[in-house]
């Protein structure tokens, strides 16, 4: 007989592989919960005719009060319950209300849709009731002696209601007009094409930037540690901060830089910077280049001190040129670096959404996909339009992703 | 000589334009710094930078083409035609201050460019070195003013009044006798918006997200980094893929649930989401440390007994404690800047960040430098703390900068 070696794990290994997962349940735990399942749920939103209105589920309202002029002992009174629909279009089934009835009252007759049973406890069957509905409900009751010994309380509990609402979230009502709303809209193309200009221009720009900020920081001289730091500065400092400062300094009306241009003569009239076509988003793509050039230059600029200097030796003895050096050398060294850095910035750019919702808020045309999620489910409060378009984004990540993947297993991990 | 020509040609042109640049620059910094109305008048500029980079060329001594610029600016600007152009109601020093200023950064850079430049032994090396250095110290230049002006305007606006501010938008000269009044802005956010709260609330926070993040992602990452089991490389995958999902995507059924369950506007809420948007980094941040750890001194230490929990309490994390900060400052620079989930989930002043306060700020009501006060007071805590501990931040930003 053959000895054949132990397949699968041994004690010892499948020891480790249970700590190992018990080490990452809480991260998958709080990760899934807080990321997988909004994803589920936004293309289930995605699916449903659901506006910002919806978010309150209809509800039973009811108002008791005491009617009736109580002097002595045997007067009579009602007991009135106003019930309400709380959502002016949303019927509600099922409609109960119960209560207790404190005992100082005797219960003679009620409204026929209730039953009253020995503790004096009251219990209504409305069944539906339609949106803005409103009911009422009373009970003769004869007040005895026991009311004027006690506080004079007749609510003693709060009536207590149940009811079935059609919950828009969760009932099975699904429908295409969220995807049809958006896609047929003529601005959708649009939106498309300005996220297209603003991620690839702003990815491009801000790899480019960064390059030449990198070649720069690569030279030796005094102060370049603090150069260093204050290059940093647009990316660090916190993006409401920077974005007021820059709608702040490209006002058409008080804005420096618009009455600097017109004092050298360079201007004739102010531009509107933030307030026009296409300015807009030439601008914010500014930004963003300005804003994200530090990234590309930490890593560019780590990449480049690591290129072995003996090369750029051998080419001085050669006699090659600086720029020479520089397209032979450096550039080949450093393409690898820059193209995952253009993947992984092209990714984000295309998620950014707070620089143009805090520069423009998406008006003169630089609202891009994440701006009209926000423009669809808060200012046209259709959650399920919003919901559609972060669908499409979500497509459209999912393809770079792919892509990115490809590109990320061959080069070296960052 | 068949570069002599093009040497020459070099000097002048490079003389010409790190004239121009220089003209330029000093006529943005004295305007922003006194407001009176300054340009370059090119014509001045360019003949001046011509001269000088052609006689820089001829091995002049620097001082002598240095005085020799100096009085010629002075002079031509009492003539009017100074290379930079004054308004008549400026005063005589500071008009003799810009042009000699022009002149001096003019000349002493110009000297260094050009100083591998004669007609004798240069070549095609020392042309392109000369244009190298131009670009150098023209990219310098550049990329400092970018970087700054938006800072120093951020700053400026919130000392100024709305007179002021609307009298000169260039107008950012201070004047210290008014004292403490000068800081009138941030008095008022700290008295009347409760800005003191919205500072603490952003400060704890931020602590907490970090506290959280990493008592989630320390276990994380050493597993990823050190325990074999099954779908460990799937699993690093799909933390990165958790990147690339958009804030804003989340955002939507984020605020459908907490609208649902009460937790809008409560602090706990941000709590509980802010940590989950940033484990994801640190786990993927410190696993990548972790390996680069030496994992003979914890076999070690597993030989001699301890558990795999002893292990990672007693070496691996007094090992790991510069990854600790870096990833510590790094969360928190992303927890105190966040800004959508702040501006979605809060509306209730009680509960407000910092971010939250400071986009309160912007509206027509509110004036101008109360948005820039707030916003200088959201920048400097990150920004001082970025200067003291730069070397970490630093190291975070590039570990973790998958995530923007």
């Amino acid at each position: 007989m053959q000895k054949v070696p132990p397949s699968g794990l041994g004690p010892l290994g499948k020891r480790e592989e249970r700590l190992a997962w018990g080490m990452l349940l809480p991260t998958i735990l709080s990760v899934s919960l807080i990321i997988i399942l909004p994803l589920c749920a936004i293309f289930w939103i995605s699916f449903k005719p659901i506006s910002l209105a919806d978010l309150r589920p209809p509800t039973v309202l009811v108002k008791e009060q005491l009617k009736g002029q109580i002097n002595a002992a045997g007067d009579a009174a009602k007991i009135r319950y106003r019930i309400r629909n709380s959502s002016q279009s949303k019927p509600l089934t099922d409609v109960t209300i119960s209560d207790i009835i404190p005992e100082s009252f005797d219960i003679q007759s009620t409204d026929e849709r209730c039953s009253v049973d020995e503790t004096n406890a009251i219990y209504c069957i409305i069944g539906v009731l339609e949106g803005g509905q409103r009911e009422v409900i009373e009970a003769e009751v004869l007040i005895n002696d026991s009311f004027f010994g006690s506080e004079k309380q007749y609510k003693i509990t709060q009536p207590s209601t149940s009811s079935v609402g059609d919950n828009i979230l969760t009932n099975s009502e699904l429908t295409f007009e969220n995807f049809q709303k958006i896609f047929d809209s003529e601005e959708f193309i649009t939106v498309i094409l300005t996220t297209l200009f603003y991620t690839v221009f702003g990815t491009v720009g801000a790899v480019v930037v960064g390059l030449f900020a990198a070649l720069l920081l690569n030279i030796n001289f005094r102060g370049k540690g603090l150069v260093r730091g204050l290059y940093l500065f647009p990316y660090v400092a916190p993006v409401i901060a920077v974005a007021f400062s820059w709608i702040n300094l490209f006002d058409p009306f008080s804005g420096s830089i618009n009455s600097l241009l017109l004092q050298m003569d360079v201007l004739d009239s102010p531009i509107n910077f933030f307030g026009q076509r296409p300015n807009a988003l030439i601008m914010v793509t500014i930004f963003e280049i300005w804003r994200y050039f530090p990234l590309s230059f930490l890593f560019i600029l780590a990449r480049m001190q690591s290129i072995d200097i003996e090369m750029y030796e051998a080419a001085d003895m050669d006699g090659a040129s600086p720029l020479q050096k520089f397209w032979y050398i450096s550039l080949p060294m450093l393409i690898g670096i820059m193209s995952i850095l253009f993947l992984l910035r092209f990714i984000w750019t295309f998620n950014k959404f707070d620089d143009i919702f805090l520069l423009t808020g998406g008006a003169s045309g630089t609202r891009t996909l994440t701006v009209n999620v926000y423009e669809q489910a808060f200012a046209v409060s259709n959650i399920g339009a919003g919901a559609a378009v972060a669908v499409v984004i979500f497509i459209f990540l999912l393809i770079f992703s792919l892509l990115f993947f490809k590109f990320f297993s061959q080069e070296e991990g960052l | 000589m068949t570069y002599k020509k093009t040497i020459f040609f070099t000097a002048f042109i490079v003389g010409i334009l790190w004239a121009i640049t220089v003209s330029i620059v000093v006529s943005v910094i004295l305007s922003f710094i006194t407001g009176s109305p300054l340009k370059p008048n090119i014509l001045i500029v360019i003949s001046i930078g011509s001269i000088a980079g052609i006689l820089i060329l001829h091995s002049l001594r620097s001082n002598l083409i240095l005085s020799l610029l100096i009085i010629s600016s002075i002079l031509l600007s009492t003539l009017t035609y100074g290379p930079i152009t004054t308004g008549d109601d400026i005063s005589h020093l500071l008009n003799y201050a810009s042009q000699s200023l022009f002149a001096a950064s003019t000349v002493l850079p110009l000297t260094k460019i050009l100083s591998g430049l004669s007609f004798k032994e240069s070549g095609r090396h020392e042309i392109e070195e000369a244009f190298i250095r131009f670009s150098s110290g023209f990219g310098l230049i550049f990329f400092t003013m970018i970087v700054l002006i938006p800072f120093y305007v951020m700053l400026m606006t919130s000392l100024k009044t709305q007179q002021e501010l609307l009298l000169n938008p260039l107008d950012f000269s201070i004047d210290l006798s008014k004292g403490l009044i000068l800081f009138r802005s941030y008095s008022e956010l700290f008295q009347d918006f409760g800005f003191g709260r919205y500072l603490w609330t952003s400060f704890y926070v931020s602590t907490a997200t970090v506290l959280v993040t990493l008592g989630f992602s320390i276990p994380g990452a050493y597993a990823v980094a050190r325990l074999r089991f099954r779908g460990s490389s799937a699993f690093s995958r799909s933390i990165l893929l958790i990147y690339m999902v958009p804030m804003i995507v989340l955002a939507l059924p984020i605020y459908i649930l907490f609208s649902l369950t009460g937790l809008r506007n409560t602090i706990l809420g941000l709590v509980l989401i802010y940590p989950v948007t940033t484990i994801p980094v640190a786990l993927y941040m410190l696993q990548g440390y972790f390996r680069g750890l030496p994992y003979e001194i914890e076999e070690a230490g597993l030989m001699d007994g301890l558990s795999r929990l002893a292990v990672i309490w007693k070496i691996t994390l007094p090992l790991a404690l510069p990854a600790l900060a870096s990833v510590s400052l790094y969360v928190f620079m992303i927890a105190w800047n966040e800004f959508l989930l702040a501006f979605m989930l809060l509306d209730d002043p009680i509960t407000f960040t910092l971010t939250r306060g400071v986009a309160s700020l912007n509206s027509s009501e509110v004036p101008r430098q109360h948005l820039m006060a707030g916003a200088v007071i959201s920048t400097v805590p990150i920004l001082l703390i970025f200067l003291f501990l730069e070397r970490f931040m630093t190291k975070g930003l590039t570990a973790g900068s998958v995530k923007g």
